[in-house]
This record gives structure tokens, C-alpha cells and sequence, in this order.
């Protein structure tokens, strides 16, 4: 098995976990209704979770750091986050939409791990998958509610729609070096492969809510995150996620 | 105890008395948290696992397991996170599901496959027992607890997720 090519896989996976979580997190307080405050918030409680399994994998099986140093004192040029996951929250239609696009992706992706030739991930991955169901079960049922709430409420989901799609096809940027020996090894099916399953999956729910997907041909992904490129709006996010764990990072907690 | 050979009983009877920090009434026994008991003369090794990934209790558990087995049985003990097993939630036992419907909490629907909308759907109230009930949020306030409300006698109720 090529460790390389796990390691970063395993980050990109787990960094986007951790910066979803982060962006969940900053609804708590802040939800349109209490019980949207307490799904936000749950969802950010588990992201963050499934980060942590990830950064554990990494310290456990292949020599990584202790994962809170890990998580909170690498600078931004080594995460592997994509710029989907990166943006601020925005309005609610922008979160909800992101939730949607990414929660699917993660289920695709964990549900493919199943199969994996990577023993912890397989392990990992049925827990995981799980617990996601609870992610796009909310997701879903929001997505089609708000999008038959009246001509306002379709047409902010429409450009929510619009706005992130490309983004959330970022997600899948295939990696230049390691791609093809994941593929091999039977780690995981590749981008490409989980790009598809995951069309195939959103394709449905929007249907059900009446949003037009764009033609796929048309869709730009963006790219960049999973080789250190990122957005403004990174860095930032990471000095407030570690300005505790900065006061002193030898403390125990 | 020392007088005695502790049994795998002893030990199980002891975690009996371990309680869920976030639901009092069950124990670790009762949830299905423990995969593992090793025993020998001087020391026991439990494994165990959470119910949820994220699960903020898993080192209070842990701490409450080793400190209560200490003091009952007298001899070492350590506790690990099993990476092999899973927990769902048909682990929980019956009597597990009506001590927490005694408490007010609705008990998981027995799972014979995924986890879906449907079964989300018309969960007997705690209080009154209508299926007149309906999904308020897959998320309340603890990761293993949805919000339902009751339209028979009009309370908002707490679950107990199916988890697969």
C-alpha cells in the first residue's frame, strides 16, 4: 500500500470535515429556528468527530502528528480543504445548499470505503456512514421544503443552486500524483468515479424540489484546496479555530 | 471480593451499575456498549464502544468503568475503544428500550435495514402512546437524540435514533 497516497487522501477527507465542522458551528446561536440552531450544531459536533477519527488514522497507522497539533497549528499552505467548504456561511439558503451538496458527496464517499482495501477505512467508514444519514435526511427534507415555499423561497434556492455547484464539483479534484495508485490498490474508486455517483444522487432530490441542475458539460469545478491553494477566507477561519489551543499548546484539557 | 475467584458475572454485574452520563437511567451493559470482557487472576480488559463517533462522554465512560471495577472486584483494570466493532442501536437491549421509555425517552424502532424517513415517522409518544407524532428535527440535544412532537397530547418528545 502507498502511504503518501493514503496520507493525503486521508487529509483532504478529514480537513474538509473539520472546516464543514467549523462552518456548522458558527450557526450555533445564530439558526433561523431553535431546532435548525441544534441541527447545525449536531452536524459540526459530528464533522468535527469524523475529523478526529481521520487525524487519529493518520497518528495511529501512518506516523502522523498527535492530531490536535495536527488540526490546529498547520499552516494554511498544508490544508487540504476545498474551497467549497471554505466560504462563510452566507445566508441560510447558502448553507443549506452547501449541506446538501457536501453531505451527499460524504455519503458517496464513505459508502465506496465499504469496499476498500484500507482496513481502518473500512472500519471507520461503516460508522460514519450511519450517522450520515441523519445529515442528508436533513438536508434533503429542507432542500424540498424551502423549494416549494412560494417564488422567493424557489428562486434563493435556484441561485443558492447556481452559486455553489461549481465549488461543490471541486470537491472531486482528482490528485495529480496519487490518483491512479489509490485506484490501483482498490483504496477507493478514484474522483472521478464518486464525481458520478454523486450527480446520480443529487440529480433526484432536486428533481423532487424542481431545481435546475446546470448542464454538467457547462459546470467549472473549482479547484485548488486539495494542493494548498485556497481562499481568503481560510485563514482567518483558522486563527479563530485555533486562538484557544494557541494560548497553550502544551496544555492538557 | 478477593476472597473469592471473580467470574465474567462479577465483572458484568459490576458494569451494570456503570450509568450513560447523558442518560442516567441505562447502563453500559444496557446499551450495548461493551464488545469485550478479558479476564485473568490479577487484572480485567474491557472493550467498549461509543454510540455515536463524535460522542463527547467516551473518556468519562471509560474513567467510570475503570473506577467503579476497581473498587467492586478489586484487581486492575483497563479499558480500550474496540476499532473493530460498531455500535447500532438493535444493540440495546428490550429492557434497555423500556427503562427508556420509563424516563421519557422513545426507545429506536428495531432496525431490519437502512435508516430511512419512514422510520423516522409516527414513533409512539413516551407520554401517551399515540403514533400520532411527527419528525421535528433528525437532531436534538444530544447526537443520539431526535425531536419529535406529540399531536395526540401535544408535548414535544426526545428519541432515541435508529442508528445503523
Amino acid at each position: 500500500m502507498n502511504n503518501a497516497a493514503l496520507t493525503d487522501l486521508i487529509i483532504k477527507m478529514a480537513d474538509d470535515e473539520l472546516i464543514q465542522g467549523h462552518r456548522n458551528s458558527e450557526w450555533t446561536g445564530l439558526g433561523p429556528v431553535m431546532e435548525e440552531d441544534i441541527a447545525f450544531s449536531s452536524m459540526a459536533q459530528d464533522k468535527i468527530g469524523h475529523a478526529w477519527a481521520l487525524y487519529r488514522m493518520l497518528h495511529e497507522e501512518l506516523g502522523g502528528k498527535d492530531p490536535d497539533t495536527f488540526a490546529f497549528l498547520r499552516p494554511e499552505k498544508e490544508f487540504k480543504s476545498s474551497h467549497l467548504v471554505e466560504m462563510p456561511n452566507g445566508e441560510y439558503d447558502f448553507s443549506l445548499m452547501r449541506h446538501f451538496l457536501f453531505d451527499l458527496a460524504e455519503s458517496v464517499r464513505y459508502e465506496s470505503l465499504q469496499d476498500s482495501s484500507y482496513e481502518p477505512f473500512r472500519l471507520l467508514s461503516k460508522k460514519v456512514k450511519g450517522e450520515l444519514k441523519y445529515h442528508t435526511l436533513h438536508a434533503n427534507a429542507w432542500i424540498m421544503q424551502l423549494s416549494r415555499a412560494g417564488e422567493e423561497s424557489y428562486d434563493r434556492m435556484q441561485q443558492a443552486l447556481d452559486k455553489t455547484i461549481a465549488l461543490a464539483a471541486g470537491i472531486f479534484e482528482p490528485s495529480q500524483l496519487y490518483e491512479e495508485a489509490l485506484i490501483e490498490d482498490k483504496v477507493y474508486p478514484g474522483e472521478t468515479a464518486l464525481y458520478h455517483r454523486w450527480l446520480d444522487r443529487i440529480y433526484p432530490v432536486l428533481v423532487k424540489a424542481s431545481l435546475n441542475l446546470p448542464e454538467i458539460s457547462a459546470i467549472v469545478p473549482v479547484y485548488g484546496g486539495r494542493h494548498g491553494v485556497h481562499t481568503p477566507h481560510l485563514q482567518s477561519l483558522l486563527r479563530e479555530m485555533s486562538e484557544v489551543f494557541n494560548l497553550d499548546t502544551e496544555a492538557s484539557w | 471480593m478477593s476472597s473469592k475467584t471473580i467470574t465474567i458475572a462479577d465483572v458484568y454485574a459490576a458494569l451494570e451499575t456503570v450509568m450513560d452520563p447523558e442518560i442516567p437511567v441505562l447502563s453500559v451493559v444496557d446499551l450495548g456498549m461493551i464488545t469485550g470482557v478479558d479476564l485473568n487472576d490479577s487484572a480485567v480488559h474491557i472493550k467498549m464502544i461509543p454510540t455515536f463517533a463524535a460522542c463527547p462522554a467516551v473518556s468519562y465512560i471509560q474513567h467510570n468503568i475503570k473506577t467503579v471495577l476497581e473498587k467492586e472486584l478489586g484487581i486492575a483494570v483497563s479499558v480500550e475503544v474496540d476499532k473493530q466493532e460498531h455500535w447500532h442501536s438493535n444493540r440495546m437491549t428490550p429492557a434497555a428500550k423500556e427503562k427508556l421509555k420509563a424516563f421519557g425517552i422513545a426507545p429506536p424502532k428495531v432496525l431490519a435495514g437502512e435508516v430511512s424517513a419512514e422510520l423516522m415517522m409516527e414513533v409512539p409518544c413516551p407520554h401517551c402512546g399515540s403514533e400520532q407524532t411527527y419528525l421535528r428535527s433528525p437532531f436534538g440535544s444530544t447526537l443520539c437524540r431526535a425531536i419529535h412532537f406529540c399531536k395526540n397530547c401535544g408535548q414535544v418528545f426526545e428519541q432515541f435514533k435508529p442508528l445503523e
